[in-house]
């Protein structure tokens, strides 16, 4: 029995009207295409009336096939299935033909825009006659969630989420959570303490019934997809027992060896050999650094295990192997910061009084290295004069390219600070001042009045080697005032830069564990960089805070809620939809060869070594027909996308191609 | 290995010592070098100035007279390192200009296939292909803590940083630690000398070369060692006038590092060009007891 | 005065003579280059101020100017530069554009760089004897006096020859010279 098809060609206001002739394409399709019974035009089919009109039609008309001529399918392909759904028909025997990404815009001669319009549409008709109906499956979502990461982002989804009465695994590389707003003495624009906002959260997740803790433990691997993924995780070995250690600190107060601690202190303070990393963290439960404890490295001391009066530690405590079944995964990993020392001429590492952003933030903080002050490296006297230096290490082509977005504030922040506890002159290089959320040009107004100066010019380096009078003994910057036009030199005691932004060591490993990537920049992608920030290409894994890219508090934190809402949204549907558009393998002509199991992009197939054959996991197949080309015995086939359906389209786009009999006479005549 | 040698005017000037000590240096550590038949002047900074693509053709004719077995130019005056080095990446990366030099070339009937050399400074061969171990092997009166500042000058370091830091670089450094010489570690080590600046403008090259020797001077350093014609000219040759100028009192020699490395060696003095800079090594080097060869009392 | 938006030919002019001159277009004005340059306090624009002529279309002013001339190609600036504008040679190619034009900045430097190419293309090699007392008899007799003690002293050490030196194949040079002049006349070699 012959389809009845309804062809809908849409004006899309002037979009496609104003380039495409698309009442003259109506009428032919119309005249010309054979079962096709409907063909209407509209101003906006994807409005309610418009979409009224495919509907009706299809109950009115008999409809069995559709075909939409108008944008692309990225857009309203949804929209347009929706509307054949409603009316009763499979949504897969609607196939839309992009007549304005495709035709209108690309041209700026109508009568080729018309005509490519029409090859189009035909197309269209030809392939969807041969299309299936098909039937979407769907999978159960586990209500567990995995949190990777307890800086501000991933604390504040773990609450939302465990608040929401669902079960939250937030796990942490550090011994405590709190990321690097842990290490912060205040935040702008408010001038609240870091710890003070950010410590109720940690308790909250460290107490809450709904959360299990997993600190000093690291993702090993991932597998599985959206609703059902199983993860791996390692445990490492504190050599504490968490069930008994009641965070007294007694070990930490009488373990004798001291190290520098580059993690929290950044370099600027000590901890001891087993440490919490700061006094409010979340758990209390302390780690012994195997790589500079006595007891590992010689078998002496052990004074931590003899003192400690509910004899929790346990140097024979081994790493752990945990393995977790949660339906959704939040990454919230945060960044790390550029090391400064790749920029020479700021004299980082070389120069005592040059100091990075976080070694400062260190400082300023009441429980810091140094109590709070701000000191030269002498640790004794305070800076009369601090320079400020803008982008070390963004907005530059030979390190980061991209602006890390928080500087600029953070550097006001750290000018208050300074006026504040030392009285000094503070000097803001930059080269554009981005206060660019809400109050914060409002503290850039403060900071005017509280006396900062600001010089325009990004600074060109920083030395010691004295010039002119007024320079010994003290730490130059040289830069371009570019306001007046004219090379500066000013002597400062203390210079902050302000290190770029960066991803973490390791993000592409990890996105790699969940199937997501990263940008050139080293960021994860997100699925949509305007209208899905969250959201990642694989379903079921988001995204959340400054693993995504540089931002501030406030953007992390919106973040971190917005995918706990997603992950939610998701448990409470409690299924979700697997799109029927995956490839299928068919057994009886499988030999097992298994070449499409290594070219699968999604790692979607499994081989059945019993069986000897493989085997699709339709959870996991995006359709994309890598494997359907692939297969040499042509054992696979990809639905929605088969020889069939491909050929017709291709037949369709051709039809006005001469038939072999013209052909040849034609190529007879031009012989003569 | 053999390497195509590309000397530069100075060496046959100005820098004679250059050419003295790297002969020398080279004899002693078996470093083979043929110098490029009917070399011709680099152009400097000048040619440039007047016409690109004829400064890129006369730069290209040494490179197409290298000899097609070798594949290696060492250059040891920066500047001309740096031109030839400019040129052979120039008509990689912008092929169309080859393809325009070329043409010149061929009025010459020579060609040359951009990307076939690979141009190097000699401070890149003594530390890579010679090396440390090399050198302390052949070490035979190390320089007793002679307080060394290492100057590298600017285009040896830039623009292209391939062989050391741009900013801050430290193989010359390391090199004279190999010798036995206390190294200076002064900040404006890569800071530029003025070039030609010298005879164009007083007042801003005397600046800088004031600037150098004053630092060097502040951080002690006994003596100065170059590895670039116009800088050892510069430093050595205006010190004078730099003092009259500024009133101030510096007594540094300045010497080519491989001066340095050939006394090292235990080479002879005279061998090395010691005694053709303006401000004299003699003392210092007297004090120290290097390079006296056998009048040289038991240290 | 047309108000309408022209188009910038002197900057299109300095983008095509700079191999990798594009780049000038990127140029946001941070001040790096004028920061860093040993003579940026001498010179009438910084480099950086120079771009913002360049690119405001003020072709008298920028090859009038003396900064160009007061580059002595450190190159500190282009190692610096974060948007990897090839800032010294679009020195060169100002120097070049502000020699060959009349009404071009004259100065000592335009001047020597022509003698200095004046013997490559005569004797293959460069003459420092000759160019120094030349430039000094020409721009600055005074200072032949106090730069005669110094002239003397390289020469008594061997340092400086009083007759230049010449090349085997000179004719073969000049050829290559000469077609390259050429080439360069009829817009060839242009990046």
């Amino acid at each position: 029995m012959a389809e009845r098809i309804g062809v809908y060609v849409c004006h899309c206001g002037s979009n496609i009207a104003g380039m495409v002739d698309v009442e003259a394409v109506r009428r032919w399709v119309g005249e010309n295409l054979e079962d096709v019974v409907v063909s209407k035009a509209n101003r906006f089919l994807c409005s309610s009336p418009g979409q009224g009109m495919i509907e009706d039609d299809i109950k009115d008309e008999g409809l069995t096939r559709v075909v939409v001529a108008a944008c692309s399918p990225h857009l309203h392909e949804t929209t347009f299935r929706r509307a054949c759904a409603n009316a009763r028909l499979n949504p897969y025997l609607m196939q839309m033909a992009n007549i304005r990404e495709h035709a209108s815009w690309v041209t700026s001669r109508r009568d080729e825009a018309t005509m490519k319009a029409i090859a189009l549409i035909s197309a269209a008709v030809e392939r969807v006659k041969c299309q299936q109906p098909l039937q979407p499956s769907s999978v159960d979502v586990n209500p567990q969630t995995l949190v990777v990461g307890g800086g501000i982002a991933g604390v504040q989804a773990t609450l939302e989420l465990a608040d929401a009465g669902y079960r939250v695994f937030l796990l942490e590389r550090e011994p405590s959570i709190g990321g690097h707003m842990a290490q912060f003495d205040k935040t702008f624009p408010t001038l609240d303490c870091a710890a003070c906002i950010l410590t109720p959260r940690m308790s909250e997740v460290g107490q809450h019934e709904n959360v299990t803790l997993l600190t000093y433990s690291e993702l090993e691997s991932v597998s599985g997809s959206v609703g059902s993924f199983h993860v791996t995780i390692r445990k490492k070995a504190r050599s504490v027992n968490e069930e008994t250690c009641t965070g007294c600190g007694y070990c930490e107060d009488k373990c004798p060896r001291k190290v520098l601690d580059t993690e929290f202190e950044a370099g600027m303070g000590y901890r001891k050999a087993i440490y919490t990393s700061f006094p409010q963290a979340v758990p209390k439960v302390p780690v012994v650094d195997r790589d500079s404890c006595i007891w590992f490295e010689r078998g002496k001391c052990g004074a931590c295990m003899k003192l400690c009066p509910t004899g929790s530690i346990d140097f024979e405590q081994q790493d752990q192997t945990i393995e977790l079944d949660v339906g959704n995964i939040i990454l919230a990993t945060g960044y790390s910061t550029f090391d400064a020392r790749r920029m020479p001429q700021y004299g980082y590492g070389r120069l005592a009084n040059v100091f990075t952003s976080l070694e400062f933030e260190r400082m300023c903080n009441a429980a810091g290295p140094t109590g709070g002050k701000i000191l030269l490296r002498d640790g004794r006297t305070q800076p009369k004069s601090v320079a400020i230096v803008h982008c070390v290490g963004s907005r530059d082509k030979n390190y980061n390219h991209y602006c890390s977005n928080i500087c600029c504030m953070s550097a006001l922040k750290f000018g208050h600070l300074a006026i504040e506890k030392t009285g000094a002159e503070v000097f803001s290089f930059y080269i554009d001042m981005r206060p660019n959320f809400k109050d914060y040009e409002e503290f850039y107004q403060r900071l005017l009045e509280e006396g900062m100066s600001f010089v325009r010019g990004k600074v060109a380096e920083v030395t010691d080697a004295s010039r002119l009078p007024g320079e010994q003994g003290k730490l130059i910057v040289q830069c371009e005032d570019t306001l007046l036009g004219r090379q500066r030199r000013i002597p400062v005691d203390m210079v902050v830069l302000m290190s770029a932004l960066e991803p973490r060591e390791d993000s592409k490993e990890v996105g790699l564990k969940c199937g997501i990537s990263c940008s050139m920049a080293g960021w994860f992608t997100e699925r949509h960089p305007k209208l899905d920030p969250v959201a990642t290409m694989t379903d079921g894994i988001f995204i959340a805070g400054a693993c995504q890219g540089p931002k501030d508090i406030p953007a992390s934190v919106s973040q971190g809620a917005a995918a706990a809402a997603r992950v939610q949204s998701m448990i409470t549907r409690g299924t979700v939809a697997i799109e029927p558009i995956v490839a299928t393998i068919h057994e009886e002509n499988c030999s097992g060869c298994r070449v499409c199991n290594g070219l699968c992009p999604f790692s979607a197939i499994e081989f059945d070594a019993d069986q000897q054959v493989s085997r699709v996991v339709a959870a996991l197949c995006k359709g994309c027909g890598t494997c359907v080309a692939a297969c040499p015995a042509q054992a696979i086939s990809g639905a929605h996308f088969d020889n069939d359906q491909i050929m017709a389209e291709i037949k369709g786009i051709l039809w006005d191609a001469r038939r072999p009999e013209t052909a040849g006479a034609a190529e007879e005549q031009s012989h003569d | 290995m053999k390497y195509a040698l590309y000397p530069g005017c100075s060496l046959d000037n100005s820098s004679v010592a250059y050419a003295m000590s790297l002969e020398a240096v080279a004899g002693n550590l078996g470093l083979e070098f043929e110098t490029i038949d009917d070399w011709n002047c680099c152009g400097a900074t000048e040619y440039h100035t007047i016409d690109k693509l004829a400064a890129h053709a006369v730069i290209a004719r040494n490179l197409a007279l290298v000899d097609e077995h070798l594949d290696q130019v060492v250059a040891p005056c920066s500047a001309c390192y740096l031109n030839l080095k400019k040129t052979d990446r120039v008509m990689t990366e912008h092929p169309d200009l080859g393809l325009q030099v070329n043409r010149a070339l061929a009025a010459g009937e020579l060609s040359y296939e951009a990307g076939r050399l690979n141009i190097r400074h000699i401070l890149d061969v003594l530390y890579h292909d010679v090396g440390e171990q090399a050198i302390r092997e052949h070490v035979t009166q190390p320089l007793r803590g002679l307080r060394v500042a290492p100057y590298y000058g600017c285009v040896v370091v830039r623009p292209y940083d391939d062989l050391d830091n741009a900013e801050y670089p430290s193989r010359l450094d390391e090199l004279l630690g190999w010798l036995g010489a206390e190294v200076v570690d002064y900040p404006v080590k890569a800071h530029c000398c003025g070039g030609h600046m010298a005879q164009v403008s007083e007042e801003q090259a005397f600046e800088l070369i004031r600037r150098l020797l004053s630092s060097a001077d502040e951080y002690d350093a006994d003596v100065i060692a170059c590895l670039c014609p116009m800088c050892q000219l510069n430093l050595d040759a205006y010190q004078d006038r730099v003092n009259s100028r500024y009133h101030t009192r510096f007594d540094l020699p300045v010497l080519f590092f491989t001066q340095l490395v050939g006394l090292a060696l235990g080479l002879d003095r005279s061998a090395l060009g010691i005694g053709k800079e303006i401000v004299t090594a003699e003392p210092v080097l007297d004090s120290r007891i290097i390079g006296m060869g056998d009048a040289a009392p038991e240290a | 005065m047309n108000a309408v938006a022209q188009r910038n030919e002197f900057r299109d002019q300095v983008i095509s003579a700079t191999p990798g001159g594009e780049r000038l277009l990127d140029c946001i004005q941070c001040g790096t280059c004028g920061g860093s340059c040993p003579n940026g306090p001498d010179m009438e624009s910084t480099p950086r101020r120079l771009f913002a002529l360049i690119a405001a279309g003020e072709r008298e002013r920028v090859l009038h100017s003396n900064t160009m001339w007061h580059c002595v190609s450190c190159y500190l600036c282009t190692s610096r530069c974060p948007q990897k504008i090839p800032i010294t040679d679009v020195m060169y190619t100002l120097k070049r554009m502000s020699a060959a034009e009349e009404g071009g900045t004259e100065s000592d430097g335009a001047s020597l760089a022509r003698s200095f190419a004046g013997y490559v293309d005569r004797y293959g090699r460069s003459f420092e004897f000759g160019l120094a007392s030349r430039f000094y008899l020409t721009h600055k007799p005074s200072s032949l006096l106090r730069m005669g003690p110094l002239g003397l002293s390289m020469f008594h050490k061997g340092r400086m020859s009083l007759t230049p030196s010449r090349i085997r194949q000179i004719r073969q040079l000049r050829a290559i010279i000469d077609k390259a002049k050429e080439l360069g006349r009829n817009g060839e070699g242009q990046s």
